[in-house]
């Protein structure tokens, strides 16, 4: 598809030809993640967590399948039918728990991909449309996690969703009945539960099918590499089957034990206790918390404690909430640096650790009660977390002098072959 | 453009949220938040081990039917525990028989139709029954309990941070009110109907305190003396299982699911580096396995008289 030494698919079998003269299935899938996709070969870790995510993805389907053969989407019923899950369902308990921690681990691996991606300038040209289709799919997670979150009806799952609803309220004239139309009632009750459990349900399978089209995106201009550096012979690549299938595969397994490990020995432990309390409207939280991911933007919503220019705190908060992931979508046109690698920008690789940590100091607060301290720091972060993305960026692409890039990605493989090429002992400068 | 529509968002957000940032400070410095009577006085639940702890934690059975016995004898006064059933009990080693009769001899009947007349009735309690509540329903909890509700323990261990240290402070932690606190928040006087508790999160508990003397439920001979600590412990014990009876079984299949994923690693690590190592055997034709690099370097060895 995207190189010219890309292996063509040959059939092996007097089936296969047969097959693929019919219908080229296995050719699709041979130039998507067989021997007939040139990758990079100078790819880090960092490169297994697109993989990872599609693991998370399927692991996420099929327990969430299994779960909803026996769940319940009533408001009476809810909390029941997950306890019957939990102590009654053979195996029940492992379902539910493998897909409770597989949420979190799904996000760690996105974040940990979102965050590569940053570093590496992975959006830049000719690679924009594969990060715009990449934060789709990320809103389509915090949405699908959302109505996740409140299915089993406990009290967080109850006032999370009266307090992200809410968020509705905040835009003047429409916002309340758009928030009485989005929940069928004036708060979350049977209908909110039933719809969310509908979309829950159905959103996955629409993350599957923009990640098809994320992944073919990619496969156009390829995938980008630690170098930034274009492709430019087959020099620089390896097929993608068996290289990175293998690479990948180990990174996987090692990465599920983790998983496992949490799953089965520390199972509620990113989870919030008050969701093993049945949801009951007459009795508020003392502290509401979203699930952890969400804790950055739920620090950057509280930031907004005055009214400003006019418009409600409240509208800043949202707007602003809104706002921190929209303007990724404008990332490809905010940072012109022809230079992609983070690698090669002394300044910008600096500005990148600091936002890594704004991003840290924001999840902490946003887990946080609303204490003075708290606010008061999630608001530093919150002017550091536009400034990087709207101000800083564009100025550091504009002033910054990058270093010099290697030639191609076998050169900074290989260290060079002017060195090599010295007597044994010395180096080419020496001579 | 787009660089400077966006220069003028982050303007405008940050100047809002910096706006914010001074009205905060100012605020806080003009009236410092109060201190509060539960933020200075709350205490996090106390230190205390269960055999049920860490990776290889396992239910202390007998400890667990003494938490059980504590339950029946007085939580269940006050508590439902509806999650579970009498069958349940099997887990913890108790009989069929066992079972049928601490079903049938239950303080409490299970609501029922009268056969004959179809009005509502009560009968004894049979094993596959879950645990009858004392109340009939939140009215009646609220009317007899001076209008708090005795919430149900079923998940209790699982519904608050460090649950059994938590339901072990929170029975073992009652004491009389500091005259600290007293001459500090005068306001914050527990009131006559509520008891002072400071695992408890606004330091003042409706339930009275359920566990006063040694030897309040007696222990069948062999078990440790039922002092209030021993008592407490032990319900807490008893609780964690009822919150997660799948507990030693989950530890179970999670050392078989991670042995095998350990060894599933090392396997791929191993075709991992085998499959890399022939990759760079074949494709290197550039730096030091380059045949031109290599004649280079062996020609240049050779002239500074280095034998490669």
């Amino acid at each position: 598809m995207s190189f010219a030494w890309a292996k063509p698919y040959e059939p092996k079998t007097e089936l296969g030809r047969w097959f693929d003269d019919r219908m080229p299935l296995p050719r699709l899938v041979y130039n998507a993640v067989g021997g007939g996709y040139p990758v990079p070969r100078n790819l880090n870790y960092g490169w297994n967590f697109g993989v990872l995510s599609g693991i998370f993805l399927t692991i996420q389907i099929v327990t969430g399948i299994v779960l909803a053969m026996w769940y319940f989407a009533s408001a009476d019923g809810a909390f029941n039918s997950i306890e019957h899950i939990m102590r009654d369902v053979n195996g029940g308990w492992m379902m539910r728990y493998a897909h409770m921690n597989g949420a979190s681990f799904f996000f760690i691996v996105v974040y940990i991909h979102i965050f590569r991606g940053l570093y590496y300038g992975s959006y830049k040209a000719p690679r924009e449309l594969v990060w715009m289709l990449g934060l789709v799919i990320y809103l389509l997670m915090m949405a699908t996690a959302f109505m996740g979150y409140v299915l089993p009806w406990g009290q967080m799952s109850y006032w999370g969703a009266q307090v992200i609803t809410g968020f509705f309220s905040a835009f003047p004239v429409v916002g309340e009945p758009i928030r009485v139309w989005l929940l069928g009632g004036y708060a979350p009750d049977q209908a909110a539960l039933t719809r969310f459990f509908s979309l829950h349900y159905l959103l996955p399978f629409v993350i599957a099918g923009v990640v098809i089209l994320h992944i073919w995106s990619l496969h156009i201009p390829g995938s980008s590499n630690p170098t930034g550096v274009d492709v430019k012979s087959e020099k620089d690549t390896l097929p993608f089957h068996p290289f990175y299938t293998a690479k990948d595969g180990w990174f996987a397994a090692a990465f599920l034990t983790i998983y496992a490990a949490v799953l089965f020995f520390a199972p509620n432990y990113m989870g919030h206790p008050d969701n093993y309390i049945p949801a009951n409207p007459l009795a508020t939280p003392a502290h509401i918390v979203p699930e952890w991911y969400f804790w950055p933007f739920y620090a950057i919503l509280r930031a907004f404690t005055s009214n400003f220019l006019g418009i409600d705190a409240k509208l800043w908060g949202v707007l602003a909430m809104f706002t921190s992931i929209l303007l990724l979508f404008f990332l490809p046109w905010l940072d012109k640096s022809p230079v992609r690698s983070g690698a090669y920008r002394p300044l910008f690789k600096r500005f990148f650790w600091l936002l890594l940590l704004d991003v840290a100091i924001l999840g902490y607060c946003g887990g946080s009660p609303a204490e003075p301290l708290y606010v008061a720091l999630s608001q530093l972060a919150t002017a550091y977390y536009f400034a990087h993305f709207l101000i800083i960026l564009p100025l550091v692409s504009k002033y910054e002098t990058p270093l010099p890039l290697p030639n191609s990605i076998s050169e900074s493989v290989l260290h060079g072959e002017k060195r090599e090429a010295a007597p044994l002992g010395q180096t080419a400068a020496a001579n | 453009m787009i660089r400077w529509i966006a220069r003028v968002v982050g303007a405008a957000f940050v100047l809002a949220v910096l706006w914010a940032f001074g009205t905060t400070l100012a605020t806080n410095l003009q009236s410092p938040p109060a201190p509060t009577a539960e933020h200075e006085f709350h205490r996090h639940p106390k230190e205390v081990a269960f055999a049920s702890d860490g990776p290889f934690g396992k239910f202390d059975k007998q400890q667990v039917q003494r938490g059980f016995q504590v339950y029946k004898e007085v939580c269940s006064g006050c508590h439902s525990l509806t999650r579970v059933s009498f069958r349940d009990l099997h887990q913890l080693g108790y009989e069929e028989a066992e079972v049928k009769a601490i079903a049938n001899q239950w303080q409490v009947e299970v609501p029922s139709v009268n056969p004959e007349t179809g009005e509502p009735a009560t009968r004894k309690a049979v094993p596959s029954d879950y645990f009858p509540s004392p109340y009939a329903n939140e009215t009646a909890a609220r009317a007899a309990n001076n209008n708090a509700l005795p919430p149900d323990l079923s998940l209790m261990a699982k519904a608050r941070h460090d649950g059994p240290a938590y339901i072990y402070s929170i029975l073992t932690g009652y004491q009389n009110q500091p005259a600290e606190l007293l001459k500090k928040f005068p306001a914050a006087k527990t009131p006559p109907s509520l008891h002072y508790n400071p695992y408890f999160g606004n330091l003042n508990i409706a339930m009275p305190p359920p566990l006063t003397s040694e030897g309040q439920v007696t222990y069948a001979p062999g078990n440790p003396k039922p002092t209030v600590d021993q008592m407490a412990k032990d319900v807490a014990a008893f609780l964690m299982w009822t919150a997660e009876p799948n507990l030693q079984g989950r530890h179970k299949t999670g050392f078989a699911v991670l042995a095998f994923l350990i060894v599933a690693t090392i396997l791929a690590y191993l075709s991992y580096q085998n499959i890399w190592a022939e990759a760079k055997r074949k494709v290197a034709p550039v730096g030091p396995l380059d045949p031109v690099n290599k004649a280079k370097r062996t020609r240049a060895s050779k002239k500074a008289g280095i034998d490669e």
